[in-house]
């Protein structure tokens, strides 16, 4: 809502040095959003006079139409004689009246203005259009003015164009804020000055012979005012003061008729539609559409209408939209000028609707036919039923004074009867709410100057005025009385909470996760969690594969993006090649979040009640509707892990780091992961860790597959990690203290020949069995293939360390752990010692 | 060293005589002296206190005397071995600090040159700004509440007093989750608020109930510099007896306290939130230009944009009716809740000027971050 200082200065009487920026405070404080005070004007500098055209002199040979003119400006420049100015607009004739910038004036631009040569001849100063002004991107040319102003006259202030204009947000709950009479209220309470009601008018009774109308859903429409005005001249134009009020308010001036349900509109916050009575065939209907019918709005577009929808209709059919937009057909016509007579043709006849319909019924309709209009945003929000009429009123005065009609003497005002709301509210229920103490006599000034009525002592009987629909319980109107009061104004304390519990076992788990893999080198990323089939076939996902089953959006931001992720690496993948792209080569990336994963069945979530808590089979069912949203972890690397330097040679980043990156995970969550091989997508099918926690298969780690590394456009050898942090979280989890043993160590080497094929975790899992528990630990320390391990063979070099909590272990008892872990591993690998 | 010797030699032993034990003694002591390194030092240890030397050929020798000279010859070799060990030593201690400070020069290095052997890592100022929040929150006796980031529309809109037709409903651009027949009937969006998690944590047990619930959330804005369709919000929540308004601007007072710095004015502007009544917009004043940029722009202020104060976020009180969808009994019971962006948050606090650096994942943004912010 755009509120211009200076109107609403005519109903409430603003002290007068406030500027825009004090208005504008006082009302953000009690709650209205003004986003911006715009200084209308501010950039255009006099002399701004009217001028009446003397002569016009067509020049000719340029490539455009030029005018030399001389223009009486009264005695504005000083002289007194007509001032000499070309200009190149022709929408004017010898006696118009202008509007004229004289030397040493600035228009917007800025574009100073000074007497120059152009076109052979002196221009002094210029006449100027609407555009010119700032006052609009009205094309047609420049300003003629009213014949009735003297030439020499201020246009500064004939045309108003200097003023500071409010840009409010208007919330949902605050409709009758979207209208002058709202603002000037909330403005009057914030000022503590009384208002001057604009629907505060002498309107007649209801009759029985205004225009026919008929409401066949009086709960759709439970007010309908229609006022009927003959006569009207279909060529008068609005009037400059009108023009620029809503011009300012930010709606281009069109016609008398629509201009003054417009500005009436924007006054009382009551839409308004004009109809050519000679257009209407028979009475007005309201009703609700029938299957298959339509209606070409005034925007030209033909709507196909739903049966939900809430029209107005005539004996041909529907005629309007209700409360979002007119139609077509009975639209007051544009006027048709008689070139001889110089007369108008048009409408002459005027019925004016003043209606309320109910809100939901604006909103869905405006929502189905995409259609948000000045009337569907105050419908919507809710209109003061008690202002149709005085803003039936006000449309009526103004035809009749401004384009010559008469109104006629038939009122029609339907309405369905309205209980009357009061709400009982407790008078320190604002004190209890807000923790101040505001006493019952503010409350019931504050709700009176709301607009309530209030009775009553220990509990307040109130009734809101029409013009709040929003206030409906006892605390609506606590937050009225608090926020009229100011909420600067209330005691902040702290509340006294019981003891706390800190973070849970598992947020905790969250962190170190977090900051283990920080402390490792990775470095942390957020994707977007959106992904489409693209995305999946990249990873080279088979077409059965379960992560191509996904959550989808109905509206996604990119259509080729429709579904959620059901795994964390085509986004962090993404994040990879950026970077890659940005120069950043040597890459250690992780992300934590969620993934979607679609239930097996899918169903639809229940709407559940509001009114009272759903039972535990509601919340169980509206749960169970939800996806599985596990947390995941994963990392991807490229280029360089360690880096070369003076120190000596670096190591490139590879699958063995994705899979040290998951024991960095399963260490923060303290449980043991085994690793292995397996073949899984998108990883290199040689190299591939499948990583388990017990039999459960908890993640991946690896090299990702040449194919995707080449679909993606990533360096070669990217290797990558995915991990449930579910399934390696285990809540209660306590370590116990091992016994720490002072007795000497027994080191012990062995190095075994195996098949080329044995993997590594199961000699090293046959050795700690075999060696028993005198083992301390144990550790691989080379690795080799080619001919001394024999061929399809290797060599894998462990140091076992022995030791016993009770004793020094001699010699023998070592050599015999260690004789036994060779049998184990020979037993179950086939492993033999090197040299044996 | 021989056992004691009955058949003893009576000639007087010339390697007692005292003045041949002095002159090994000095001869020992001069040796050690003059040794120029350890090395020099221990070649004169061996020559001097060696079992060939002749203060220990002399001590060999006293077995040999009649017994009642065994006791002058004792303490006079005893004494010489006593000053000659006592001169090694020292000269030990010497040539040691010599050699030490010798070898610590030559070793020396250039402790200025780079070691970039192990990468550092860092976590996103987004993650550690919700935990820096959350910790606040915690020592206050919160606990940190979560729920799914695909929720069901009954606890986004609903149950926060946001019905079907309610105009705010389409103030928020919301992502639907398509229905099993395709439709948007599936009763599921992205959430568009972190205030879902709110009648989670009210569903789950009965009051006192203090809850802070970090989270990523949804609506359907494109990115651009001040925009992005994911996001993160911190929402926190208080039910209990007697909660007031007043509670509520204590703990944001806290926390801003906390997370801003003191001494900076809020203002509280009424507001509408569907689950809050009152509700209030909260602005902090510009800790950067403190409100002097206003109507002035020869100081124009970028964290303000001269406005001179900076939206934090929303809050209220807890509207009744979100207690009762909640089962909990506002005839007894009253809550606060709100909720602050944490983009915004971390544009203001670190002077971030790109929403979109949030989101990219350039680690060279990320980087300075390091572990905690």
């Amino acid at each position: 809502m755009r509120v211009p200082l200076s109107w609403l200065r005519e109903y409430v009487d603003l002290p007068a040095g406030e500027t825009g920026r004090d208005v504008a405070a006082r009302l953000v404080r009690a709650g209205l959003e003004v986003e911006t005070v715009e200084q209308v004007g501010a950039d255009i500098k006099g002399p701004l006079v009217v001028g009446e055209v003397l002569s016009i002199e067509e020049l000719t040979g340029f490539k455009k139409p030029i005018r030399h003119c001389f223009v009486n400006v009264g005695t504005a420049n000083g002289t007194g004689e007509p001032q000499e100015i070309v200009c190149g607009a022709t929408n004017f004739q010898v006696g118009d009246k202008v509007v004229v910038i004289l030397p040493g004036g600035v228009l917007p631009g800025p574009f100073p203005i000074s007497a120059r040569q152009t076109y052979g001849h002196t221009s002094a100063g210029m006449i100027c259009s609407a555009r010119e002004l700032g006052m609009g991107d009205d094309h047609n040319g420049i300003i003629v003015l009213p014949p009735e102003y003297e030439a020499g006259t201020d246009a500064l202030e004939l045309l108003q164009l200097v003023d500071e204009v409010l840009d409010i947000a208007v919330t949902p709950d605050r409709g009758y804020c979207l209208s002058m009479r709202g603002v000037a209220r909330e403005a009057a309470a914030a000022y503590g000055l009384p208002l001057a009601d604009p629907a505060l008018l002498d309107v007649p009774p209801a009759n029985s012979y205004g225009y026919p109308v008929k409401v066949a859903d009086p709960v759709g429409c439970d007010r309908f005012v229609a006022r009927t005005v003959t006569g009207v001249d279909p060529g008068a134009k609005s009037p400059i003061w009108l023009q620029r009020r809503l011009q300012k308010a930010g709606i281009r001036p069109i016609s008398l008729a629509v201009d003054i349900t417009n500005y009436v509109m924007l006054e009382v916050g009551q839409p308004l539609h004009a109809y050519d009575r000679n257009r209407v065939d028979g009475p007005i209907q309201v009703r609700r559409a029938v299957g298959g019918e339509e209606l070409t709005t005034l925007d030209g577009v033909r709507r196909e209408l739903s049966a939900e929808d809430l029209l107005i209709c005539d004996d041909s059919g529907p005629i309007g939209l209700a409360g979002v937009m007119g139609g077509a057909t009975t639209e007051i016509l544009d006027p048709v000028f008689d070139a001889r007579t110089g007369l108008a043709s048009g409408t002459t006849d005027i019925i004016i609707e003043a209606a309320h319909f109910e809100p939901v019924a604006i909103a869905r309709a405006a929502k189905r036919h995409k259609l948000p209009s000045e009337a569907s945003k105050r419908f919507e929000r809710g209109v003061d039923p008690e202002a149709a009429r005085a803003a039936a009123q006000r449309a009526v005065d103004l035809l009749v004074l401004i384009a010559g009609g008469t109104a006629e003497a038939g009122v029609t005002d339907i309405a369905a009867p309205h209980p009357v709301r009061t709400i009982p509210i407790d008078a320190d229920l604002p004190d209890r709410v807000a923790g101040a103490e505001y006493g019952r006599e503010t409350v019931t000034r504050r709700l009176q100057e709301v607009g309530c009525t209030v009775v009553g002592t220990d509990v307040l009987e109130v009734t809101p005025p029409s013009w709040r629909p929003d206030l409906t319980d006892p605390y609506d109107l606590a937050e009225e009385v608090i926020r009229l009061e100011g909420y600067d104004n209330v005691p902040a304390r702290m509340p006294v909470t019981p003891p706390g519990r800190g973070l849970s076992e598992a947020q905790r788990f969250h962190r170190r996760v977090g900051v283990a893999l920080a402390g490792a080198g990775y470095v942390e990323i957020n994707a977007y969690p959106f992904v489409g089939e693209a995305a999946f076939d990249a990873l080279g996902l088979d077409a059965d594969d379960a992560r191509r089953r996904t959550v989808k959006l109905v509206n996604p931001l990119n259509d080729a993006e429709p579904a959620l992720r059901t795994t964390l690496l085509p986004g962090l993948l993404g994040a990879l090649r950026r970077n890659v792209g940005r120069g950043n080569t040597d890459l250690a990336l992780f992300e934590t979040g969620t993934v979607f994963l679609p239930k097996a069945e899918p169903k639809v979530a229940p709407r559940l009640p509001v009114d009272r808590r759903p039972t535990e089979e509601q919340l169980a069912e509206l749960n169970a509707a939800l996806p599985d949203q596990p947390r995941r972890v994963a990392v991807a690397l490229t280029g360089e892990r360690l880096p070369s330097g003076w120190w000596g040679k670096g190591a490139p980043s590879g699958w063995a780091d994705a899979v040290e990156a998951a024991r960095v995970v399963a260490a923060a969550a303290g449980v043991e992961l085994t690793v292995r091989q397996a073949q899984h997508a998108p990883w290199h099918p040689g190299r591939c860790a499948e990583l388990l926690v017990g039999e459960e298969v908890v993640g991946h780690a690896g090299e990702l597959h040449p194919r995707v590394v080449k679909a993606l456009h990533l360096p070669e050898r990217t290797s990558a990690m995915e991990l449930d942090l579910d399934l390696l979280f285990e809540d209660g989890r306590r370590v116990s203290g091992p016994p720490v043993s002072a007795y000497p160590v027994a080191t012990q080497d062995v190095a075994l020949i195996v098949d080329a094929g044995v993997h590594a975790a199961d000699v090293e899992a046959a050795l700690r069995e075999g060696a028993g528990e005198l083992l301390e630990s144990l550790r691989l320390f080379d690795v080799f293939t080619g001919e001394q391990a024999g061929a399809g063979k290797k060599s894998l070099a462990y140091t076992l360390r022995f030791r016993a909590t009770d004793r020094t272990l001699t010699a023998d008892e070592a050599s015999a752990a260690r004789a036994s872990a060779v049998a184990v591993a020979g037993e179950r690998t086939g492993a033999v010692l090197r040299g044996a | 060293m021989s056992a004691p010797n009955k058949s003893y030699d009576p000639v007087e032993v010339e390697a007692l005589k005292p003045e041949v034990v002095e002159q090994a003694r000095d001869e020992a002591i001069a040796a050690f002296a003059a040794a120029a390194d350890l090395d020099e030092l221990k070649q004169a240890k061996v020559a001097h206190t060696g079992d060939r030397s002749p203060l220990s050929l002399a001590n060999r020798e006293i077995g040999a005397l009649p017994p009642q000279a065994k006791a002058a010859a004792g303490k006079l070799i005893g004494q010489a071995r006593g000053a000659v060990n006592q001169a090694l030593a020292k000269r030990q201690v010497e040539l040691e600090a010599e050699r030490d400070a010798r070898v610590l020069v030559e070793e020396a290095v250039d402790v200025t040159l780079p070691y970039g052997r192990v990468p550092r890592g860092a976590r996103h100022p987004l993650t550690t700004l919700a935990e820096r929040i959350e910790d606040t929150f915690v020592a206050m006796g919160y606990q940190v509440a979560s729920g799914p980031e695909v929720e069901a529309e009954w606890l986004n809109f609903d149950a926060l007093n946001l019905h079907a037709d309610h105009p705010a409903r389409s103030m928020q651009d919301t992502f639907f989750v398509e229905a099993p027949d395709g439709t948007a009937d599936s009763g599921m969006v992205l959430r568009t608020q972190t205030s879902p998690v709110q009648i989670r944590a009210m569903l789950a047990g009965e009051p006192p109930l203090y809850a802070v619930s970090p989270g990523r959330v949804y609506r359907t804005d494109e990115l651009d510099a001040t925009h992005t369709p994911v996001f993160r919000q911190v929402e926190a929540i208080a039910v209990d007896e007697g909660i007031t308004f007043g509670h509520l601007k204590g703990t944001i007072e806290v926390l801003v306290e906390k997370l801003i710095g003191g001494g900076l004015e809020l203002r509280w502007r009424p507001s509408y939130f569907p689950f809050t009544e009152p509700s209030a917009e909260i602005d902090l004043q510009c800790f950067v230009c403190r409100g002097a940029s206003v109507g002035n722009p020869d100081r124009p202020c970028r964290t303000c944009s001269s406005e001179g104060w900076i939206e934090l976020g929303g809050c209220g009180v807890v509207n009744p009716r979100v207690l009762v969808a909640a089962g909990i009994d506002p005839g007894r019971y009253s809550g606060f809740a709100f909720g602050l962006g944490l983009e915004r948050i971390l544009m203001n606090r670190h002077n971030v000027a790109d929403m979109r650096d949030m989101v990219e994942g350039d680690v060279r943004f990320t980087l300075p971050f390091g572990m905690e912010i």
